[in-house]
């Protein structure tokens, strides 16, 4: 492709992303921001994950810390929503590294476990009563969703909050989604991989394993955490049983559909988990779970590597 | 009688291609050796007879068809294979892993006359039957690994690098004891090894394997005997 | 002293059940090296099989023994039909079938037999036939039962030449190919018999907790954690960490910390044990040549 045609499709893809939101009515737009939180909530999973090689079954443990601290502090502090995220982001950051150490030590299986157990410690957590104070108990937080700064109307849609949160999560998930492909091709993202396949040989060459094991952590509590902190602004209401242990193994399935070790199959991945249980419901109401995992099945017989996989295998076909 | 005949062999692991193109035979009884240097391809071509890698062309034992048979077809048609590293189950115990060798049969009370007979010839794995085989010495290893395969009842015996880490005296035992099993049991070997002086010494036949294609092929009296191919490919 | 005992003796009772639903796991990760994730509904399911023949009037052990045998098979069909095309995929695309087994028998299980919540009757008598002011009947009448399952896995595995094929099998495919072992088959019998033991483990806990289709989530874990405790590969590891497992959540859940954070504590406690024998307690590190 030439950079012209690069640059015009760009642009074109460019116009089409800001005219989405107002093309479709705002229940759908409420979807399409769940799809790309869920896609950076994927992409966190999947650097800790597909490129670090260290399975997490707890994710959805960060996710509810990064609601939660921007929940805590708009309701407590007043605080901007926008200006809770970096926070947020931080925050699980910290929790991300300080669970790393741990995980230096465990590996494979007993790893999915420790983190299985963080994600079914949360909502118990969340919901003891001594802290009942900041995190509202079983109740829950309900927050306000950001007001647009301005008026806008297009296609005869207005600039509804979702639809201005629309723009506010996709500029964030670009940012980060940048960062990530930035970090993952270079120095770093070689260090870690070379981590996940040779350990000895990485040591050996002078990687320093604990400071990028922990940090790799780290890194991915924080994306996944900032996604929670925006899925308290997106659903303007969070309660311990939002964060199900089911949420943490919704996103693992979310990598692995997408891909592993890509950061374009997050998307893919985000809209499986999305919308593949809507779907399953129409199909069948009184068995829906029993079609999504038929259909996982399927994912996982048809494309073993994903949807980047399958798309990949076919990009070769095509150039042999 | 041909007991194995090989025809355009070729074989791959994944998408390289290792063996090209070979053609030899088997006559039943005696040893045959395939020699070369590393890499040339003498532990794949036993695998390919085992069908543990991937193969075209054809292998035929005694009357029927084996290639693009599952290995544990091949076994029940006689074919034990003694595989580089020896491949003990090195969790069981030396009585478990004879027991193992003779998984394929039906006769129990001939199974327990081959274990006794198997000790007698080897009255260190007898001393040490109920050991864990993981914790044998690298000679009584080979022991194991050569019991293990002639509990079987096999035809053909495949042997890939029985001499490897061993010392020069075990390996002395070992070759004799090779010797002894093949006048005595009756079955045929097929033996592959980096050390070609040993190798001549027992064998009967030999095939040079340099880069997956055979280059030479003769007795083993011959080979050692003329001095030209002994210094080029053999190097002494 | 006497309430001690009766967290001490329910614990152990409890822990049998995990140290059951533990042995299934290693066994089949002993074979594939993978976690069936799927193995808490497939017991459910074969515990509603169990209720729906006895509803139907079977005698309560015909039914049992009916239903053993269906999950026995039931467990090889899977293995030969749904983990067979996985097996030289990557491990998280196995973890994404195991997932998706899991989500259909419990999707089954409620579709077919409902969600409300079902009473499952005990074969034992109600007064404890041992230690009565310590133990109830369906106590004694569990462990007992474990038990036999337990020594009846052992002797196979040790004494039986089948049995002897499925170690060597686990331990090293290759050379278990070399001695005529069909590998393959010796996978989905490993499956067969996880299944086997992950339903009597259903039947055994149902009287307890009654039965719905989410009866064995928590249950499966304590069987997870039990086996990791124990040390993944090690089977008697398994039945050594669900009794210390059952014990300890039983403690834990009267003395320490009230009975809505026990799950939690009890993991927590495991992860920290893990944490200084990252293999377990009984378990050996593998290690690999560079």
């Amino acid at each position: 492709m030439s950079a012209f045609t690069k640059n015009l499709s760009l642009l074109v893809g460019a116009i089409a992303l800001c005219a989405l939101p107002f093309l479709v009515e705002d229940f759908r737009v409420f979807q399409i921001n769940l799809v790309l939180i869920y896609a950076i909530a994927i992409l966190g999973l999947n650097i800790l994950t597909g490129f670090g090689g260290q399975i997490s079954l707890g994710h959805g443990a960060f996710y509810a810390v990064g609601a939660y601290t921007s929940a805590i502090l708009i309701t407590q502090l007043g605080m901007s929503s926008y200006l809770t995220l970096p926070i947020a982001g931080l925050v699980c950051l910290l929790l991300g590294v300080l669970m790393g150490f741990p995980a230096l030590r465990l590996a494979g299986h007993y790893l999915a476990l420790a983190t299985f157990a963080l994600a079914i410690a949360t909502p118990q957590l969340l919901k003891y009563k001594p802290i009942e104070h900041y995190t509202g108990g079983v109740q829950g937080l309900v927050l306000e969703k950001p007001m647009p700064p301005f008026e806008l109307t297009l296609f005869g849609n207005e600039l509804s909050e979702d639809r201005w949160l629309y723009f506010v999560i996709l500029i964030v998930g670009i940012f980060l989604f940048w960062i990530a492909n930035n970090l993952l091709s270079g120095r770093v993202g070689r260090a870690i991989v070379a981590i996940r396949d040779q350990p000895t040989a990485a040591a050996a060459l002078g990687v320093n394993l604990t400071f990028i094991k922990t940090a790799t952590f780290g890194l991915s509590a924080a994306y996944t955490g900032i996604a929670g902190a925006l899925s308290a602004l997106a659903v303007a209401y969070i309660a311990p049983d939002s964060f199900p242990s089911f949420l943490s193994i919704s996103l693992l399935v979310g990598v692995v559909v997408g891909g592993l070790g890509s950061i374009p199959g997050a998307i893919f991945g985000a809209l499986f988990i999305q919308f593949v249980p809507n779907v399953a419901d129409q199909i069948s109401k009184s068995a829906p779970w029993a079609v999504y995992g038929a259909m996982l099945l399927a994912l996982a017989y048809a494309a073993p590597n994903g949807v980047m996989g399958m798309i990949n295998k076919f990009k070769k076909r095509r150039k042999a | 009688m041909k007991l194995l005949d090989v025809a355009n062999l070729n074989a791959w692991y994944g998408p390289n291609q290792v063996l090209f193109d070979l053609n030899f035979e088997l006559k039943v009884g005696g040893i045959t050796t395939i020699l070369g240097a590393n890499g040339a391809g003498k532990t794949t071509t036993l695998r390919a007879v085992c069908q543990t890698v991937h193969t075209s062309g054809s292998i035929t034992f005694i009357d029927k068809r084996i290639d693009g048979k599952l290995t544990e077809d091949i076994v029940r048609v006689g074919i034990a294979h003694v595989p580089d590293g020896r491949g003990t189950f090195t969790a069981l115990t030396v009585e478990e892993n004879m027991k193992l060798g003779a998984y394929t049969r039906k006769d129990r009370h001939e199974v327990l006359a081959d274990i006794e007979r198997m000790y007698a010839r080897f009255p260190r794995l007898k001393e040490r039957y109920r050991q864990q085989a993981g914790t044998l010495s690298g000679g009584e290893q080979q022991m194991l690994a050569i019991s293990r395969a002639l509990m079987l009842r096999p035809r053909l015996l495949l042997l890939d690098e029985p001499s490897f880490g061993l010392a020069p005296l075990v390996v002395k035992e070992i070759f004799e004891i090779m010797r002894e099993i093949s006048s005595e049991d009756q079955v045929s070997m097929l033996l592959v090894e980096q050390n070609a002086t040993l190798a001549l010494n027992l064998a009967d036949h030999a095939y040079l394997l340099e880069t997956g294609k055979i280059v030479l092929s003769g007795s083993s009296a011959d080979i050692k005997a003329d001095e030209s191919i002994r210094r080029v490919y053999l190097g002494y | 002293m006497d309430s001690f005992i009766l967290q001490v003796t329910t614990g152990l009772a409890n822990g049998g059940i995990y140290a059951a639903v533990g042995l299934a796991l290693v066994m089949i990760h002993q074979s594939t090296h993978h976690i069936n994730f799927a193995q808490g509904e497939m017991a459910t399911f074969s515990t509603f099989i169990c209720w729906a023949l006895i509803q139907n009037g079977m005698p309560y052990w015909v039914a049992f023994t009916i239903t053993m045998i269906v999950s026995f098979v039931a467990g090889v069909l899977i293995q030969r039909i749904f983990l067979k095309p996985v097996e030289k995929a990557p491990i998280l695309t196995n973890v994404i079938v195991f997932i998706g087994l899991l989500v259909i028998f419990n999707a089954f299980a409620g579709w077919i037999f409902e969600h409300t919540i079902k009473s499952f009757p005990s074969p034992f008598p109600v007064e404890g036939m041992f230690l009565p002011q310590y133990f109830s009947g369906h106590q004694i009448g569990s462990i007992a039962v474990t038990l036999v399952v337990l020594i009846s896995v052992f002797c196979f595995f040790r004494f039986t030449p089948l049995g002897l094929a499925m170690r060597a099998a686990a331990f090293n495919p290759d050379s278990a190919r070399l001695v005529g072992i069909r590998v393959s088959w010796m996978l989905a019998l490993g499956w067969g018999m996880a299944a086997l033991i992950g339903a009597v483990a259903g039947m055994m806990i149902a009287p307890i907790v009654f039965l719905d289709p989410n009866m064995m989530a928590g249950i499966l874990l304590y069987g997870f954690a039990a086996a990791l405790l124990g040390g993944i590969d090690n089977p008697w590891g398994a039945v050594v960490g669900g009794i210390i497992l059952g014990v300890l959540e039983n403690i834990l859940g009267a003395y320490v910390i009230g009975s809505d954070l026990k799950l939690t504590m009890a993991l927590i406690l495991i992860v920290s044990i893990l944490i200084f024998r990252p293999y377990g307690l009984f378990g050996k590190p593998i290690f690999s040549r560079v």
